[in-house]
């Protein structure tokens, strides 16, 4: 599962995509934030306020939680500011 | 018809192509907006857009499909540009035509409401001091798109 950031999440990141490991108890979306949070300060800080990050699964934005059966990509983002 | 590209558009060119040979428009909307000098009081001199490949085709149809559905139009065209743009360019066209005016003023304004606070597109801006900042969401384009929803 390849999981993208972009603006924000991306640079404070340093990294635009990854595909990590995932422990095999990792099996929902908010799980996925809660292991990608330990992972180290960087991760902590972008998810520190989930009110200000936008989440799209496989492209369809959402705002609950959803299994990760399936899922092909997950990405974080910043709420939009095109136009 | 929805277009995301690096490249610069012209508002006339696009509208007459769009509008062209046919005679059933009575009314045709443009929106054009541009890179603009400032922001929340600092000065800017370039602005990059961040865009999302893939999701912003689909969201720009999705937005597109509603206003058709909502609206009578007989043509829509959506252009969004992302990569670099200086001062003064052209960042984001909305064309609406219709047999008459409500329709396409209506249609055009909406498709600008929802693709602000939907399109997955981030704007970096730069200044005069090399510094660079990530815009951040306007809760006035967050109203203006909730006034749509029923």
């Amino acid at each position: 599962m390849k999981i993208l950031y972009f603006a924000w999440l991306r640079t404070k990141l340093g990294i635009s995509e990854e595909e990590p490991d995932l422990p095999a108890s990792v099996t929902t979306l908010f799980e996925l934030i809660e292991f990608l949070k330990a992972r180290g300060e960087n991760y902590a800080e972008i998810f520190a306020d989930l009110s200000v990050v936008r989440i799209a699964v496989d492209q369809e934005y959402v705002t609950e939680d959803v299994p990760l059966s399936g899922v092909r990509e997950i990405a974080f983002f910043p709420p939009v500011t095109g136009g | 018809m929805i277009r995301v590209q690096r490249e610069i558009f012209d508002t006339g060119q696009e509208l007459a192509r769009l509008t062209g040979d046919r005679t059933d428009i009575g009314a045709a909307v443009t929106f054009t907006g541009l890179v603009r000098d400032f922001n929340e009081g600092s000065e800017v001199t370039s602005l990059t857009l961040e865009h999302y490949p893939g999701m912003t085709e689909k969201e720009l149809q999705k937005i597109e499909r509603q206003a058709l559905e909502r609206w009578d139009l007989q043509a829509s065209l959506i252009i969004h540009r992302y990569g670099k743009m200086e001062l003064g360019e052209p960042i984001v066209l909305v064309i609406t035509a219709s047999e008459h005016r409500q329709d396409a003023f209506e249609a055009a304004q909406f498709l600008m409401d929802w693709l602000k606070t939907k399109a997955p597109f981030w704007k970096l801006e730069a200044d005069d001091q090399g510094q660079s900042d990530w815009v951040s969401e306007r809760a006035s384009d967050r109203k203006a798109a909730a006034r749509w929803t029923e």
